[in-house]
């Protein structure tokens, strides 16, 4: 770890605090098989509820017959549209999918019916004997038509269009390219399956334990859909086996209360890893035309995009992907003169919305492309380019909004670029196959086998943007127990594996001076977190945490100076003692407090954001910016079209290293997740029809594919952030893919534009 | 049908299982076992791994009525619980140590598969390890920090047997009676 140091608030701290990687509170649960994931969870008398889903993408329904499935031994219930005692419509930011599909279907797996039965075999057998009159429809399955479809809602197929304009309408240039790219929709593959119980009281209220990502958001809608009040429906975070935006939409949380309601007993639902494809949104599709001029110093004067995002059959959060395509769509770069249109339409494929990156991924495989290729026309170096043209602080990004904090754009593609390569490909002797493409297939031995090596840098928003009140609660309660004090710290925010309850522990340590915090289960019991997305969590509910913390030590401050005759002034806590200025103790904790307990809960802002304007696109949007580079390191078969990534580096600024363990762990995750998209993740939709939903078909990168990654983290503090920190996970896999692709150009010399890629593009 | 078999040492009983069951079913929902995961359960992703009589296998690809008989381990055996209930084994620790652990949800099936590969290869070069592990999917860590945790465990229990302890790489052999 590299940069300034932030100094502590004077006579504040413990050990195993802010900066440092102690061990993460759920670990020993998680390595010893006994931590409760969602799909684990037990009751006596529970019964398995299943979820019929459309085989067709777009039908008009004319009738549901249950009556075999309800006969069917074993089974409790059979629920459609019918029995939605509120609203049948939910959704994150638009309400417009039914819980249950009532007279028309827009994609193949829209739930249309559910089965509670003692066993899940019996219940997906009910299921099956559930018979749907279906009157099929053409799909709307092309996103660049679909605005001249039939409307698939009443609004009609335009769910959001972005503008964004600066500078001359009519710039001219020394050198122009233009490049034409298509990304393909990617899945978040997380590995535990969608699941949750949900449990009724016996008084017409529930409580739903699921693996999510943003309890409160889910709270409102189920509310919404069975007609009850907040203090009816309590959900509790459920252990969340990986998210990566694919929990953020509801998934069996309606129907798991719908049918615990309806039978009084206790339902668990526990999606296959096929029904999981069907189940949750996924990144949207993107085509993207682009032209970038330049002049003959390589100084960048123009860039156009034209991005069309396929939202599919329901909005999720298709609207806001569309802002951060448009807004993250020309990279960390000065560009003087700007015309970009972004917009997101339904069509009748899988509903797109929130994966790790949001929309500024696949705006960076286009842009990252075109400073290629302007380099190659100005046969200049890459990297030397991008350094030519790098946003810095005190730059104005498209939208007009000033970069207020360190924008290390120039510097840490210069690392990436220093770092020593790997060694070269082997060219006589042994070889050893798991070195090569192609791996233990033995297709070569190292003829046809060329190196490439490519670069990239992005930029990605933290946190919510476009004004929204974007908040995170804590509460914190320091007491004394068996004569230790002990803080314990209560928020909504989901824990989804990134160690976020390890970071808010660490918090705690450092602002309380005590080491023992107890992060107690997330829940609806605490108001809102936000969602654990946006890179935001440690952001915001970081800051909620130390903000409440703050409160806390004010509250035991004040009653330590209220005590007589003390040897000094009270300003700190540290290990488990106020300390004055000079980080003497002045009285434990344990003595001061006796059998009094602290406690404080607030709420928490970021620093305020506002909308874009509908035609110019300028607005302050964004809270903050997270910025990473990476070289990728490949070689190609050309004659097979196979790849090996040998190397991926990766530099990025995380402004504070809050947990640098973790942040190795975010880098390298989202580094891997980017490198998949490039080169091998790809949901396949053929006429509105997933082809390959299983990882049989659907590949993402073992630990073959995966090569070694040298990280070098920057810390430039962020005046306006806590702690100075800035949002870690998307970044990472904003940069990854768009550097393997132009390692692969490198090797093979084919203009790409495919994401994935696929051998016969590299064969050319 | 009724099955009986042998999970972590100790026998057990499960009555009124539907013939199309998999050990895994059997394992998390029917003996109190939900240490192995159900990721994928068509065996691609390695996170149901256990030993049945000594070899790993996905427990999602074995009948219930297959494992009728045999020996069982799972994550939840690899320590002995009966004599050090709080005890990790040292890949365990080191999947902690080294901050191979995020979601947690691949861990399971990683480190019986880690256990597996040490009793064969007690110091495996890297590429040994990525072939060995090449079954197991995780989406959270970019498998950095778990080759670093198989090579901290591969370290550790090296230094354990040469210090004297004489006991076997990984620890007693998965599926002897306990």
């Amino acid at each position: 770890m590299t940069g300034p140091a932030i100094t502590e608030q004077v006579g504040t701290g413990t050990a195993r605090g802010v900066g440092s990687s102690p061990a993460r509170p759920d670990g020993v649960l998680k390595v010893t098989g006994q931590f409760a994931y969602g799909s684990d969870l037990w009751m006596d008398g529970m019964l398995w509820g299943v979820t019929l889903r459309s085989p067709h993408p777009h039908a008009v329904i004319g009738s549901i017959d249950i009556s075999a499935a309800l006969a069917t031994p074993g089974v409790h219930a059979v629920l459609t549209h019918a029995d939605v005692p509120g609203r049948n419509l939910v959704g994150l930011e638009h309400a417009d999918q039914p819980v249950l599909a009532e007279s028309v279907v827009r994609y193949q797996g829209e739930p249309v019916a559910l089965v509670a039965a003692d066993h899940p075999e019996i219940a997906r057998r009910a299921a099956g004997r559930i018979v749907v009159d279906y009157q099929v429809l053409s799909p709307v399955s092309d996103p660049r038509t679909a605005l001249d479809a039939a409307p698939l809602h009443p609004g009609g197929n335009l769910v959001r269009r972005v503008k964004i304009r600066k500078g001359d309408p009519a710039p001219v240039a020394d050198v122009v390219v233009r490049g034409e790219y298509r990304v393909g929709m990617q899945d978040q593959a997380f590995l535990g399956p969608e699941s949750g119980l949900a449990i009724p009281d016996g008084e017409g209220g529930v409580d739903l334990h699921v693996a999510t990502q943003w309890l409160h958001v889910d709270q409102q809608q189920v509310c919404t859909a069975l007609g009850l009040t907040p203090d009816r429906v309590r959900l509790t975070l459920a252990g969340v086996g990986g998210a990566f935006g694919g929990r953020e939409d509801l998934s069996m949380h309606v129907h798991g209360c719908l049918l615990a309601l309806h039978t009084g007993k206790p339902i668990k639902m526990v999606y296959s890893r096929e029904e999981s494809f069907f189940g949750h949104v996924h990144r949207h599709p993107a085509w993207l035309q682009y032209e970038y001029g330049a002049d003959s110093s390589g100084a960048l004067v123009y860039a156009r995009g034209e991005i069309c995002l396929d939202g599919g059959a329901y909005a999720s959060s298709t609207g806001a992907v569309v802002a951060n395509a448009a807004t993250m769509g020309l990279g960390p770069y000065d560009i003087p003169n700007v015309h970009v249109d972004c917009y997101g339409v339904y069509t009748t494929n899988p509903p797109c919305g929130a994966m790790r990156g949001f929309g500024a991924v696949q705006a960076a495989f286009a842009y990252e492309a075109m400073m290629d290729k302007l380099a190659d026309a100005l046969q200049m170096d890459p990297v030397a380019l991008r350094i030519r043209n790098a946003m810095s602080e005190g730059s104005r990004v498209p939208t007009g909004q000033l970069v207020d904090s360190a924008a290390p754009v120039a510097e840490l593609i210069g690392r990436v670029r220093d770092l020593p390569q790997p060694p070269a490909p082997p060219t006589a002797g042994p070889v050893d196959l798991r070195q090569l493409p192609g791996g233990v297939g033995n297709t070569t031995h190292g003829e046809g086998v060329r190196r490439g090596v490519g670069y990239a840098v992005a930029y990605k928003n933290v946190a919510f943007s476009e004004g929204f009140d974007d908040h995170s609660t804590a509460r914190v309660r320091l007491e004394v127990a068996g004569g230790t004090p002990i803080v314990t710290v209560h928020t909504a925010a989901a824990e989804v594996g990134q160690g976020l309850v390890t970071v808010q522990q660490q918090i705690c340590r450092t602002e309380l001076g005590v080491d023992t915090v107890l992060v107690h289960p997330a829940d609806t019991t605490v108001g809102s977190a936000g969602s654990t997305s946006a890179s935001r969590q440690t952001y915001v509910t970081g800051g909620a945490v130390q903000h409440v913390c703050a409160l806390v030590r004010a509250r035991v401050l004040e009653l330590t100076a209220a005590l007589p005759d003390l040897p000094g002034t009270p300003v700190g806590l540290r290990d488990g003692a106020v300390v004055d200025a000079d980080g003497a103790a002045l009285i434990d904790l344990a003595e001061l407090l006796g059998d009094q307990a602290v406690e404080r809960t607030d709420e928490w802002r970021h620093r305020r954001t506002y909308p874009i304007d509908p035609e110019t696109g300028q607005g302050d949007a964004h809270v903050q910016y997270s910025f990473s580079a990476h070289r990728a390191v490949v070689d190609v078969d050309v004659e097979l079209g196979l790849v090996k990534v040998i190397e991926l580096a990766c530099a990025q600024d995380v402004g504070r290293a809050m947990n640098p363990d973790a942040v190795l762990g975010q880098i390298q995750g989202g580094s891997t997740q980017g490198m998949g998209l490039a080169l091998m993740e790809e949901i396949q939709v053929v006429d509105g029809k997933i082809v390959n939903p299983s990882f049989t078909d659907y590949l993402i990168p073992t630990i073959l594919d995966t090569p070694p990654m040298p990280i070098q983290v920057l810390e430039n503090p962020d005046p306006h952030a806590p702690f100075g920190l800035r949002g870690v996970g998307e970044a990472p896999t904003v940069s990854s893919g768009p550097a393997v692709l132009a390692a692969i150009r490198a090797a093979c010399g084919h203009d790409l534009t495919r994401v994935p890629v696929r051998p016969q593009d590299i064969i050319g | 049908m009724r099955v009986e078999l042998t999970v972590n040492g100790e026998p057990l009983l499960a009555d009124d299982v539907w013939e199309g069951e998999s050990l895994l079913y059997l394992l998390r929902e029917r003996l109190g076992l939900p240490g192995s995961k159900n990721a994928c359960e068509q065996g691609e992703c390695g996170s149901c791994t256990v030993y049945l009589d000594g070899v790993t296998v996905c427990a999602c690809l074995v009948a219930a009525g297959q494992a009728a008989g045999r020996q069982v381990v799972t994550v939840e055996g690899l320590t002995d619980r009966m004599t050090e209930p709080a005890a990790l084994h040292p890949i365990q620790q080191a999947f902690l140590d080294a901050g191979a652990v995020q979601c947690g949800f691949c861990t399971p099936g990683l480190l019986v598969a880690t256990h597996d590969l040490l009793a064969r290869l007690p110091a495996p070069t890297d590429e040994q390890v990525r072939e060995s592990l090449a079954g197991n999917l995780c989406r959270c860590t970019g498998y950095e920090k778990i080759l670093d945790a198989v090579r901290l465990a591969a370290g550790r229990l090296a230094a354990d047997a040469s210090g004297g302890h004489g006991r076997n790489a990984a620890g007693p052999k998965p599926g002897d009676q306990r």
